[in-house]
């Protein structure tokens, strides 16, 4: 790595964070585990596979339209494992709280969690609790840790490894909602717009194309670095190519609005509370019914495909029918999204 | 979207595409000069609509890319120094100088604020009296008048503590000196922004003199097809002038309120270029009377001397002689996470949006 400081961009989930992770964490870490650097660990103890997850949660504001930071830190961790094909069970928090923070807004938050983890059902079964100095952290920062059990036949959601050419990209929704949300909440741009974070805990909603049978090659949660960075880093290094059409995907016009005035493309604007899955064409029709069933996927899409061509790349066809490629995020969007 | 979707309409524009292949008959090239035109264009993908006879190069139109290195040295010799806070816009944050960058030094310490307008910055200035805030002015015709107002609202106000760091410029000798200096190119799509301010009166030398047709063009994908549309027209027909496209927002005037602010507090200079050299009254300095506003003037400071980058060929990209892919580091050696050259960093560069867009 070429910085000498850690920068904000190490922490946007884009390429920098990437850089971070493999050349720093996961070379002094090394072990075959976390070496798939999957959304949540996949481990295999007494025979039985569990799915481990942990996230920090920093996100500024901590209330915010649609949420709060209670929430982002249930169904962050709800949805890291949900998309690896686990069934969320346990969850564990710990609070790091700046001095002077007022207790109800703490209250507030952890009622939200208390909220969440029983929508989600799952329990919260052991925490910690850190005061700091007034000014040394912001407010109140949550990391939260998941275990979930996970059946043999998912196995391989995470790494995608069964993916085949004329695959079906879906996403449960329109993108951008919960970055754009931030954004206007924050007091700095003088924007205001009525735009709510898509936060929510998915796990139920997957749970039920898993049930179905139908055959879900790959899953992720499009948080930091939207639809663009996930699908950029499953396409890095892969005997196949993917393709976007722009105009299948869902963008609101708030967010829509807010992104054309700042200049931000959706494609890479955070989301937390959507899902890309990428199912086989057969049973595409089906992963699609449950979805507009339920009330996080009701705008579901069919937003691309696999293709045996540009291998290692996504494209996109954009709304004009023109071509261009998409990446990874560079360094940083938003500071402190979630 | 209002305003937006009708120019982005996929028949509209297949027709557009239509016509200009009935109409092109010549191999053509032609540059767009603003950078916003150069995201636009390879967002939108519209090189891979167009015929192959006509081809697409970016010019000097990203103003953080054609700025010198020098520029974000002495930001960070200011940044370094303890009673000072550099406001800038997003932009510029990450643009490497010769040792290091905004962004590394706020990593270090640097009280460095993004803002989304000179506004903020004197809000900034007054909220902290004890300190200098520096706005770091950078852009054309486009972006000055902003600055211009931050040093009148800061006078009328009297805040003291305000600074504008000036790397301001005028667009138009830089498009007549790629012509001098031989850059083969056919039309000019002409910048939608600068000429709201300034008017289309800028751009008769180049129609006049140098022969070349100039659109100015807004930034949607049906207005980009219909400039292209109209400069391929004036080529077939041999007539080459100034046209507006984008005439929903520009008129031949110009803003006469935002041109009068510049020449209030702006007075042109001799300035360097990347890749240009020094373009002789091309660049926007503060007037003698506005001097207790000007950073250069007012806040002396020592600068490192400036390290140009070995093998980045920026200068010739800025000039469309070259391709980004002509660049032996472009996507190896320099990527948006890790760039060498200013053209690879800021979101109006070329060879970002080639990165991002076209990098097959």
């Amino acid at each position: 790595m070429k910085n000498k400081q850690v920068l904000l961009g190490h922490g946007s989930g884009g390429s920098l964070s990437h850089d971070l992770i493999s050349k720093l964490f996961v070379r002094h870490f090394d072990n075959p585990i976390l070496k798939q650097q999957t959304d949540s660990a996949l481990l295999n103890i007494s025979s039985k596979h569990i799915a481990y997850t942990t996230d920090s949660y920093v996100v500024d504001p901590i209330f915010f339209p649609g949420g709060n930071i209670g929430k982002l830190a249930i169904a962050g961790t709800v949805n890291d494992l949900a998309v690896s094909g686990a069934t969320p069970k346990y969850i564990s928090c710990g609070f790091i709280i700046e001095e002077g923070f007022a207790l109800d807004e703490l209250e507030t938050i952890v009622k939200t969690m208390a909220e969440e983890a029983q929508k989600a059902g799952v329990l919260i079964v052991t925490g910690d609790t850190k005061v700091v100095d007034r000014g040394k952290c912001d407010k109140v920062f949550i990391n939260t840790s998941g275990i979930g059990v996970i059946d043999e036949n998912q196995l391989e959601i995470s790494s995608g490894k069964n993916i085949k050419i004329g695959d079906q990209i879906i996403i449960n929704g329109s993108i951008g909602d919960h970055g754009m949300a931030i954004l206007s909440a924050r007091n700095e741009l003088n924007i205001r717009a009525a735009i709510e974070s898509d936060c929510a805990c998915l796990n139920k909603m997957i749970g039920e194309v898993i049930k179905s049978g139908a055959q879900i090659k790959f899953m992720r949660d499009a948080t930091r670095g939207g639809v663009a960075t996930v699908l950029t880093e499953l396409a890095i290094g892969s005997p196949y190519g993917i393709e976007l059409d722009e105009v299948k995907l869902v963008v609101k016009e708030t967010v829509r609005g807010m992104c054309e005035i700042l200049g931000f493309d959706p494609l890479y604007v955070a989301n937390e509370g959507k899902v890309i899955m990428i199912v086989a064409a057969e049973d595409s029709n089906k992963v699609m019914q449950i979805l507009k069933s339920n009330e996080f996927g009701m705008e579901a899409s069919i937003i691309g495909e696999i293709v045996d061509k540009h291998h290692g790349k996504g494209w996109v066809t954009t709304s004009i029918g023109g071509k261009r490629i998409i990446d990874m995020l560079a360094g940083e969007q938003l500071p402190r999204i979630c | 979207m209002k305003y937006i979707d009708e120019y982005r309409d996929r028949e509209l524009v297949m027709e557009l595409i239509e016509q200009i292949k009935k109409t092109s008959t010549k191999k053509i090239t032609l540059m767009e000069v603003c950078g916003g035109h150069t995201m636009s264009i390879q967002k939108f993908g519209i090189p891979s609509l167009l015929p192959a006879n006509i081809k697409l190069v970016s010019g000097p139109g990203c103003p953080v890319c054609v700025s010198s290195r020098k520029y974000i040295d002495q930001a960070v010799a200011y940044a370094r120094l303890s009673d000072i806070i550099i406001t800038t816009y997003g932009d510029l944050i990450r643009i490497p100088g010769s040792s290091t960058s905004l962004d590394e030094e706020k990593a270090k310490g640097a009280d460095i604020r993004i803002v989304y307008s000179v506004l903020d910055a004197l809000k900034i200035a007054e909220e902290n009296p004890d300190k200098k805030i520096v706005f770091l002015g950078i852009g054309f015709e486009t972006t000055a008048p902003s600055s211009a107002v931050g040093v009148l609202n800061a006078h009328k106000s009297g805040i003291k503590n305000f600074f504008l760091f000036s790397s301001h410029k005028i667009m138009p000798p830089a498009m007549e000196a790629l012509i001098d200096e031989g850059v083969k190119i056919d039309g000019y799509i002409a910048p939608g922004h600068v000429s709201t301010i300034t008017g289309s009166g800028i751009y008769k030398d180049i129609s006049d003199i140098y022969k070349l047709g100039c659109v100015i063009s807004g930034f949607e994908p049906v207005d980009l097809l219909r400039s292209i549309l109209m400069l391929v027209r004036q080529l077939e027909n041999n007539d080459p002038k100034v046209e507006i496209q984008y005439s929903r927002v520009v008129k031949p005037e110009g803003n006469l309120k935002a041109q009068q602010m510049l020449d209030e507090v702006f007075e042109l200079q001799d300035e360097w270029w990347r890749g240009l050299g020094v373009l002789p009254n091309s660049g926007m300095k503060i007037r003698d009377k506005y001097r207790e506003y000007d950073a250069v003037e007012m806040i002396p400071v020592v600068v490192e001397p400036t390290k140009e980058d070995k093998g980045c060929i920026c200068g010739e990209i800025l000039k469309g002689l070259k391709n980004p892919k002509d660049c032996k580091l472009f996507a190896k050696a320099c990527t948006p996470s890790d760039p060498v050259g200013a053209c690879m960093v800021s979101n109006e560069g070329a060879c970002n949006a080639h990165f991002r867009f076209n990098r097959d």
